[in-house]
């Protein structure tokens, strides 16, 4: 249509749109003005009354149809015939409120699960990272295979990366970065000392990124050398918590370690590093070469750091990654140390930062994939099954002459209905699952860029229609075929008709139980791993335990004197609190991380070849702690109180240690060295193994002396026979009266603590699980449901058949196996497609195998006895009917 | 006697079109008028009339107007606009070319 014409016939669009009604009334007037003159034209002729009225309506034909074709012409026509079909659905389907009610919360969980679950993983998995052009932004680990613990993603050491800075110019702009820092921030002014998470960075590392600071400036290659002034940068979030959002806070100190600082700028609230490494929590920005030890700075041997890369452009991932790689291949040759590393790896910084997540996270969006589908399915079963109940509706308007697609269409608004309103219910509880979801992963990676945005609003439209269009295609499809006249005869007298549809709403139930069984092996394989993951033995008992963590300043403990002299008082007022039991110290308590290894060599073996070593995991303990744990010494003895200082040249070994490392000797009285720097230990007693991490093995482990080896940090454990969490606040306090400016961190029990590293774990199972629990009431509620239809459909049959003398008992076995067959098929379907599908998620899995018979077993026998029990009471109703009384209703 | 044939489509508001710029009419009238014109030869059921005016209407060609008629009636009034009067020139151009066409092919004689 032409432009001018549109302008011109606006007032008549609007008219048509908003006053229908005067239309309406308008043609029944124009039509009545007609007949009026036909007829009186017709009188005028010479005709009777009767005569003249009657051919007045003959040349008219038939008003009802004039109308309609007329009424055809008008704009907006098709929005009125939808508003009308909408109305009719409406109606229909507040005349079944209960069917109705259960097919919108069927809808409303799929989609909100849906729809919350797409936003996770679009905002944390797919959304850029909020630095400029972070497409180009890539990570570089080292990698060596050829180690006591092979592994690539290993963190890089700062030798290495200032000669792959060097030699890759061309390439990439390169800073480094020391992301699991931490500081004792002082009590200045009235505020509580704390212990606050960190990171060391080289000066360019806000650059590369991207980042400007949103008050006061960024580090300078003057801010990163060593003798430098010290200067630090805050987040945003510290800034407000800690300096009440002070416009004036660059330039003033802030006393780190005891040292004080210069606060050069307050980065944006939108800044946040994450990675594999952690580093979200960060809140203090540091100069490296400023902070980090000069040893630290040049050695190939500590890995320390990680490396974070701006690929220059046309450069690709693995130009830089193969470049890098045989840099290091060059640094391992010139320095064949075993701690030097043989190879270099990378990936992009997005990869980095969500990595852990990605297969959890689609494995849930999976999981919510699979309940909407068999959500569809049984509301697609509810759509067929009412259907058949209005099949001769159906048949009498087909017969009248209603239009095939209209038909169709009534059932899609009916179905486009329900998804809509479900759809508005599921986006209510999407919003919830979200705010809950970011209250209780905070410790997720990018759990700060969930957001519900455009995106995925037009995914809920989509969603929304695509549930529409599959459930209400399925029953339009099923109720538009067939002939009329079947459908006509048919519910005259009940016969066992509706086969084919029974056949079709069979078919859908076998799909949605084998979704179910899918599910179900998923969240049992899930579970069973959560729950070696909870009951995997620390190697203590770890009921009772208090921990308390905090780390005394070089700057005011200047001499291992003073800081010894601190921890014992400390441990002495402890013990002496009324309620403990008894405590110790240690440099990294049982699940509290690696905390550091080292190679060591047996003095009475023979030599080793170079560059080999044995591997331990290095524990400083105080003369108590094993008791305080409740870690049993195997063999020989503790520590003495006087072997300390000079005197620490003792150590204790961890049982695995034993058997690895004397198999068939006796390890006491025999002497360790560490290979590199040549001291050595007398072995003076066997402890029991401790996990270091709950989901890793134990590894072999020294125990030294705490006293003497150089701790300037330690955990203080606190045993007592009962609530013992109500000793933190006491240890606190006897903290405080020793040194007001020294902050505590992570005070937790052992079990808390434990909880915390298997909250992952915790988290997918518990919501896998919860989802195959809809999808297993979904296909309880639609075997039921498909039983109860046929019976009732068939219930003239059996009082028949009970009346001829059929045996009940026979007559319910049957009927169960009928109902069953289903769920069988079903089972059939989904244990293979499960074998299948569980090895996408064998990296969640936790010491379980993914084809664990026990789970499969239990899944199918669950599944057996929920499908019988949805079975038996249509089943039991029909065997016990009274024959005369089936008989006399019809 | 053969039945009278179909009209062309696009006739009938080709016809109602010309009928209307000769003077606003409503739709008895109109109709009417039309089987004047026309003779018997194009019937022009009265049922077909009104969804014709009524589309010819909401296009924009023609304008309706409810105007008092003799013994305190009303009735409605159709009249061409000027959109239409432009569109009946150019399809009754039209009408004319084709029909010219067809002429001389039905002219011609066998040779």
């Amino acid at each position: 249509m032409r432009l001018e014409q549109w302008i011109y016939t606006i007032p008549l669009r609007l008219r048509a749109l908003l006053l229908r009604n005067r239309l309406d009334s308008e043609l029944d007037e124009e039509i009545r003005d007609h007949l009026d003159r036909q007829i009186e034209f017709n009188l005028a002729r010479g005709m009777d009354p009767d005569q003249a009225r009657l051919a007045a309506l003959r040349s008219l034909g038939n008003p009802a149809l004039l109308r309609d074709q007329t009424r055809a012409t008008w704009n907006w026509n098709g929005l009125e015939q939808l508003m009308h079909d909408m109305r009719i659905g409406i109606r229909t389907l507040s005349r079944t409120p209960g069917f109705t009610l259960v097919a919108i919360l069927v809808m409303a969980l799929g989609i909100g699960a849906n729809v919350a679950l797409f936003t996770v993983v679009r905002s944390v998995l797919l959304k850029p990272l909020p630095y400029s052009d972070p497409g180009r932004l890539v990570l570089i680990y080292e990698a060596d295979y050829d180690q006591p613990h092979p592994a690539p993603w290993l963190p890089v050491d700062a030798g290495s990366f200032w000669d792959w800075q060097r030699s890759t110019q061309a390439l990439a702009q390169m800073a480094l970065v020391s992301p699991f820092q931490g500081y004792n921030v002082s009590g200045e002014g009235g505020k509580l000392p704390e212990v606050v998470e960190a990171a060391w960075c080289t000066d360019n590392f806000f650059s590369l990124l991207g980042v400007q600071p949103m008050m006061g400036r960024s580090f300078t290659p003057d801010d990163d050398r060593p003798g430098a002034p010290a200067v630090a940068m805050i987040t945003a979030s510290f800034w407000k918590r800690r300096y009440a959002s002070d416009p004036a806070i660059t330039g003033k100190t802030i006393w780190l370690d005891a040292k004080p600082y210069t606060i050069i700028g307050v980065l944006p609230p939108t800044f946040v590093y994450s990675g594999a490494f952690g580093g979200g929590a960060d809140q203090i920005w540091t100069p490296v070469r400023h902070e980090a030890p000069a040893s630290l700075l040049h050695t190939y041997g500590d890995h320390e750091f990680l490396a974070i890369a701006r690929l220059a452009p046309g450069v690709s991932l693995t130009t830089l990654e193969a470049r890098v790689d045989a840099l290091q291949k060059q640094i391992k040759a010139a320095h064949p140390e075993p701690a030097v590393h043989a190879g270099a790896i990378s990936r992009t910084m997005l990869d980095d930062a969500v990595h852990n997540y990605k297969t959890p996270l689609y494995a849930l969006l999976g999981a919510t994939g699979c309940v909407l589908l068999i959500a569809c399915m049984n509301v697609a079963g509810l759509l067929v099954a009412r259907a058949a109940s209005r099949s001769k509706e159906f048949a009498i308007r087909a017969a009248l002459g209603g239009g095939r697609m209209r038909l169709i269409r009534e059932r899609l608004i009916e179905s486009l209905l329900l998804s809509a309103s479900g759809g508005a219910l599921g986006l209510l509880l999407a919003w919830a699952a979200l705010a809950w979801l970011i209250h209780a992963r905070h410790d997720m990676n990018r759990v700060e860029a969930i957001h519900f945005d455009g995106m995925a609003a037009v995914f809920t439209l989509a969603v929304i229609f695509l549930c529409a269009l599959f459930s209400g295609l399925i029953s339009a499809y099923n109720s538009g075929r067939g002939n009329i006249l079947a459908g006509l005869q048919e519910g005259s007298r009940s016969h066992s008709g509706g086969r084919s549809r029974g056949l079709l709403r069979r078919l859908l139930l076998s799909a949605e139980v084998g979704l179910t069984v899918v599910l179900l092996v998923g969240a049992g394989l899930l579970l069973k791993s959560f729950q070696h993951l909870r009951s995997s033995d620390l190697g203590v008992p770890v009921d009772n335990v208090l921990t308390l963590r905090l780390g005394l300043p070089d700057a005011r403990y200047k001499q291992d004197e003073q800081k010894i002299a601190f921890f014992e008082q400390l441990i002495a007022r402890v013990r002496a609190l009324p309620g403990v039991s008894s405590t110790g110290l240690v440099s990294a308590a049982p699940g509290e991380g690696w905390n550091g290894d080292d190679l060591m060599s047996i003095v009475e073996h023979p030599p080793l070849p170079k560059g080999k070593g044995l591997d331990f995991m290095l524990r400083g303990a105080d003369p108590g702690y094993f008791s305080a744990i409740g870690l049993p010494i195997l063999r020989g003895r503790t520590f003495n109180e006087d072997e300390r200082g000079k005197r620490a040249n003792v150590v204790l070994i961890s049982r695995g240690a034993a058997q690895q490392y004397f198999p068939g000797e006796d390890p006491i009285g025999k002497h360790l060295k560490t290979i590199d720097e040549g001291g050595v230990w007398t072995v003076i007693g066997v402890v029991g193994d401790v996990r270091w991490n709950v989901a890793q093995p134990p590894n072999p482990t020294l125990y030294w002396p705490i006293y003497g080896n150089g701790y300037s940090f330690g955990t203080i454990v606190v045993r007592a026979p009962h609530d013992v969490e109500s000793l933190a606040v006491p240890v606190q306090k006897i903290v405080a009266q020793l040194d007001p400016d020294l902050p505590v961190s992570n005070v937790m029990t052992l079990r808390e603590a434990i909880g915390k590293s298997t909250i992952d774990s915790e988290f997918d199972s518990v919501l896998v699980l919860a989802f195959a629990i809809i999808a297993l009431v979904l296909a309880a509620a639609g075997l039921y449901g498909v039983l109860a239809y046929l019976v009732a459909q068939r219930l003239v049959e059996f009082g028949i058949r009970l009346a001829l003398g059929a045996q009940r008992n026979a007559l319910l076995s049957h009927l169960l196996l009928d109902g069953l067959k289903p769920a069988l098929a079903g089972l059939l379907i989904g244990l293979p497609a499960s074998a299948a599908v569980v090895r996408l998620i064998r990296s969640m899995l936790y010491e379980t195998e993914p084809l664990d018979p026990v789970v499969f077993a239990a899944v199918a026998g669950l599944l057996l006895f929920v499908a019988i029990a949805a079975c038996l009471a249509p089943a039991w109703y029909a065997s016990r009917l009274d024959p005369m009384r089936t008989l006399r209703t019809e | 006697m053969s039945k009278p044939s179909d009209l062309v489509q696009g006739t009938l508001d080709l016809l109602v079109l010309k009928i209307l710029a000769l003077e606003p009419l409503h739709g008895w009238a109109l109709s009417q008028r039309l089987k004047q014109v026309s003779g018997d030869v194009l019937q022009v059921s009265d049922g077909s009339l009104y969804p014709a005016l009524h589309k010819l209407e909401q296009q924009g060609w023609i304008h309706a107007e409810w105007k008092p008629t003799e013994n305190n009636r009303r009735a409605k009034f159709y009249s061409l606009t000027r959109l239409g009067r432009r569109y009946l020139e150019k399809e009754a151009a039209n009408w004319e070319r084709i029909s010219t066409a067809i002429s001389g092919v039905l002219r011609l004689t066998e040779v």
